[in-house]
């Protein structure tokens, strides 16, 4: 911080808000977004909530409405139980990714809390959604509020119609694939009449290119396994198989499925591929959040609109939140992505106005660029945590965090530490930690492969095994007697080696008659 | 920029959630409930309290990899000793390896605790239980009928006249059909008078006589009250449920009841003192202890004081018909009874304590309950250990006959709450269960 401009008044004075407060503290932040940082965002609505509804929201994933289900009530008890122990803080805010941006602030924050606050969800986070490519790919921050309130809709009607147990059921099968009712990569649009024929036209004008007479005369292989092949190349691409969806996959295609039911599986369905990019946005979101909010608050601070003893308190909760136990400590409970997502937008800043030469062999094209901001801007665009890491994650940061990384192979008797913060290690490391946030490696590949359409119908289902990581037994048993129940026939879940296509381990589940009937 | 304060918004927006949550792991917290209530003083028994359940039923299960095996890469951060190279001694659990992530993470769960309000504490502990005959004494109280108010009707004995709403009809029919007001027919008058006084022109002062002769036969033609504006007060009968209890206290103190017997006794009372104040609006509780004669006394007294002399059961069963005939009318009082001893009784008195029970107290009762209690594993006489007691012997020939009246025997204290429930366990359950 250089000189204090005194050019503005004090936003507030004490720890007292109102409304008035509320809206001069946001009409400021807004400023700083908009013509010092020059955010881009959505229009914000801020709501006031107390303690009992922050838990409400903590239930149901955040969302400010949700269909009714009893693992969310378990949800509630559970937060209730630590939090009136008073061993767990409640969040200062939530905020959710719709247009307009919704934010929730509790109503026993202080002022410069509600200032933070402000700052972090409705500015930070509400600029990220807004431009990351993966919020812009997957998901309508204009819809989600109405499906919301459809869901929620449709569910309570079904449970009028059909009974409540009946609903339940399908809900808690479908709470049990939810996250592998995701499709990971945009699928191709439909095609519309205009594309087709065009396509066919090309087709066809190759195929004429392509003719010659004399291919008729090359005796062909022999016929006999080729025509089942075909038969099964046939059915599985029917079936769009293989799938990872295992919800679409049910949605679409489970034979003895009411359509209620179908539509249940869809809207869960839909609500887990809302919640996929920020599973995969951790330390991006938090940390272009966190940076935010520092920057917006020292230029409050500068310019006189809070005062030095709110400053403080700021600074208090801000290092909290971005304090990063060593692995030895008994508070360890992995990367806190608000540590690394702030280490990492700060040391960008760093690396783009004021370049070691280190920096400048590492990253030539961000090195001294100036204007940090813009890079930032275009990182928070294009990067998912994992793309994030492997690519920024900077030498002067590894040794700053003093990361190492150590291989546990069940076959050796001993951990051994394969990398620690040196020259030799620091490509490693960054490797590793990226892999460490990437989803797709994190959670377990398993792909409907094929159903035996002929004979008993059974559905093969294939884990593809990493490195001898094997599916925990009781609840891939429990998970897939769900499967097996939605799809009314058997279920075979083969562990597959990723590399010698080995099969290591099988789980069968015999469908219950009637469960969904 | 929108503020909206929710801060206003109906609390309780999980509460369905809540329910069917309770409703799911309903058996485990039944379970769980009866356990806690062993270790809870006789004096919280109804607060809120904290349960903790097996999650096995509760479950979410989701396809993710197990805690360990495989081969497995962790980034740490925090380094201050290893070197490249360095071998670190497995530590003896998936804990401690450091990402919580992937190291021991979600198969320790196996518990988990909450907290119950004390209306669903109460709700699932009291849940099948039902109080006897309830449904029978439903259908007979809905013979007492209470009066009340129902709106107006245009017949009806004189004395439920309803004036001000007849005066209210009259009122809006003489408006509505122009009757003239005595003030206006006075102002005429007073007007002709003046006229006359003055000598005022004839053909003004016949005008003025010709209007007070119409108005006045407007006013003999509209009533100022016609049958058609009478309205009589309505009434009609309703059911009137007894919502009120009276729950009776027997205990023998004399001499041979220890300590323990007595916090038997107590514990019961109070189970039953919860479980009456759930179903009924209002409960008195009346403690009637006995040696050789009874007497009411307090709470305090009942349990704490200590009298010598003998015992007679049916001294306490006189001073129960007496203070029913005094002030529970069996027709608008639930009467419980419950009854603590340790089975001694004047033989001589055998003959007139039955008497007492069978023809006048069991009739009054919608229930009676006898508990035997007993010192723990206590090494009884051979008599007791059967039960076969004085005052046992004695009720044994009622119980065959009727099912107001049942008995049990207790010796520990986390008996009691078993006993409690096959006292009161719903009828057809109980039905089922027995042979």
């Amino acid at each position: 911080m250089t000189v204090q401009l005194q050019t503005g008044r004090l936003l507030f004075e004490g720890n007292d808000w109102d409304f008035a407060t509320i809206q001069r503290i946001h009409d400021a932040v807004a400023e700083i977004a908009e013509k010092d940082l020059k955010l881009d965002t959505f229009p914000n609505q801020i709501e006031i909530i107390t303690a009992e509804q922050m838990l409400d929201a903590y239930a149901s994933t955040g969302m400010p409405l949700f269909y009714k289900h009893w693992s969310f009530g378990k949800h509630f008890a559970q937060h209730e139980a630590v939090y009136r122990k008073g061993l767990m803080g409640l969040a200062y805010e939530i905020v959710i990714n719709s247009n307009p941006c919704i934010s929730y602030i509790m109503e026993e924050n202080t002022a410069t809390m509600q200032t933070l606050v402000i700052a972090h969800a409705a500015f930070g986070h509400n600029h990220f959604f807004k431009n990351n490519y993966l919020f812009n790919q997957w998901t309508d921050p204009d819809g989600i509020l109405d499906y919301l309130t459809f869901a929620k809709g449709y569910v309570s009607s079904c449970e009028e119609r059909y009974g409540q147990p009946a609903v339940e059921r399908v809900l808690d099968a479908a709470h049990a694939l939810m996250p592998q009712g995701v499709h990971r990569y945009p699928r191709k649009k439909p095609l519309n009449l205009k594309s087709e024929e065009k396509r066919e036209r090309e087709r066809a004008e190759l195929q004429e290119r392509m003719y010659d007479d004399l291919w008729r005369t090359v005796p062909n292989a022999k016929d006999g396994g080729k025509a089942r092949q075909l038969r099964d190349d046939k059915r599985r691409a029917l079936l769009e198989l293989p799938q990872e969806n295992l919800l679409y996959f049910l949605e679409k295609t489970a034979p003895r499925l009411a359509p209620w039911q179908r539509e249940i599986l869809r809207i869960v369905r839909n609500i887990s591929q809302y919640f996929y990019p920020q599973m995969q946005t951790k330390v991006m979101n938090e940390g272009c959040a966190t940076y935010t909010h520092y920057r917006i608050m020292n230029i409050l601070h500068q310019r006189g609109q809070i005062s030095d003893g709110s400053y403080l308190e700021f600074l208090t909760s801000h290092t909290n939140v971005v304090r990063q136990p060593v692995f030895e400590d008994p508070y360890y409970n992995g990367i806190n992505p608000y540590a690394l997502g702030f280490d990492m937008m700060s040391d960008i800043e760093r690396i783009a106005t004021d370049p070691t030469d280190e920096d400048r062999a590492w990253f030539p094209d961000l090195a001294g660029r100036g204007d940090p901001m813009e890079q930032l801007k275009e990182i928070w665009r294009n990067y998912r945590d994992e793309s994030f890491i492997a690519q920024f994650l900077s030498p002067n940061l590894i040794r700053k965090w003093r990361l190492f990384h150590i291989e546990d192979n069940p076959d050796e008797p001993n951990l051994s530490v394969n990398a620690i913060h040196d020259d030799r290690g620091y490509r490693n490391l960054r490797r590793l930690l990226a892999r460490q946030h990437d989803t797709a490696w994190l959670s377990p590949d398993i792909q409907v492969v094929d159903v035996d359409l002929e004979g008993t119908r059974r559905l093969v289902v294939h884990h593809k095994v990493l490195r001898n990581m094997l599916l925990q037994p009781e609840d891939t048993a429990r998970v897939l007697q769900h499967l097996a129940d939605l799809w009314s026939y058997d279920v075979v879940l083969r562990e597959v080696d990723f590399t010698t296509d080995a099969v290591l381990k099988e789980h069968h589940a015999k469908a219950r008659p009637g469960i969904f009937a | 920029m929108h503020i909206v304060d929710r801060r206003l918004n109906p609390g309780g927006k999980s509460f369905a959630n809540r329910q069917r949550f309770l409703r799911r792991a309903k058996d485990m917290v039944q379970r769980a409930v009866r356990e806690s209530t062993k270790d809870r003083g006789i004096g919280d028994l109804d607060q809120a309290g904290e349960v903790t359940i097996p999650v096995d039923d509760i479950r979410e299960p989701t396809l993710r990899r197990a805690g360990s095996g495989g081969k497995r890469d962790i980034v740490l951060p925090g380094n201050r000793q290893y070197v490249e190279g360095d071998q670190i001694e497995r530590p003896p659990s998936g804990e401690g390896k450091g990402n919580g992530r992937e190291g021991g993470g979600g198969d320790s769960e196996d518990a988990f605790r909450f907290v119950l309000t004390r209306e669903e504490f109460l709700n699932i502990f009291l849940d099948d239980l039902e109080l006897p005959d309830l449904a029978k004494r439903r259908m007979a109280v809905t013979e007492t009928h209470g009066i009340r108010r129902a709106g107006y009707t245009t017949s009806g004995s004189p004395a439920n006249l309803a004036l001000g709403r007849t005066l209210q009809i009259s009122m809006s029919r003489r408006i509505a059909m122009k009757r003239p007001k005595s003030s206006e027919l006075e102002a005429l008058e007073a007007e002709l008078k003046a006229l006359e006084a003055e000598g005022g022109a004839p053909e003004a002062i016949q005008a003025l006589k010709d209007e007070i002769e119409t108005q006045n036969r407007r006013r003999a033609r509209i009533p100022y009250l016609d049958p058609l504006d009478l309205r009589y007060r309505r009434y009609e009968p309703f059911p009137k449920p007894i919502a009120q209890a009276v729950m009776f206290c027997l205990m023998d103190v004399s001499g041979s009841m220890s300590e323990h017997m007595k916090d038997l006794a107590k514990r019961f009372y109070m189970l039953l003192h919860v479980f009456l104040a759930r179903r009924y609006k209002h409960v008195d509780v009346v403690f009637i202890r006995h040696t050789d004669k009874a007497k009411e006394v307090d709470e305090e007294t009942f349990f704490r004081g200590t009298e010598t002399g003998g015992t007679m059961v049916s001294s306490a069963f006189v001073e129960m018909k007496r203070i029913v005939e005094e002030r529970y009318d069996p027709t608008i009082w639930n009467i419980y009874a419950a009854q603590a001893s340790d089975g001694d009784n004047m033989s001589s008195d055998a003959e007139r304590t039955m008497r007492l029970l069978r023809d006048d107290i069991l009739p009054v009762c919608q229930y009676f309950a006898y508990l035997q209690v007993g010192d723990p594993g206590g090494h009884m006489g051979f008599m007791q250990h059967q039960g076969d007691t004085t005052l046992w012997r004695t009720y044994m020939t009622l119980q065959r006959a009727g099912t107001k009246f049942e008995m049990r025997r207790v010796q520990r204290r986390e008996d009691i709450y078993p006993v409690f429930r096959q006292l009161f366990q719903k009828r057809d359950a109980a039905e089922g269960a027995s042979p």
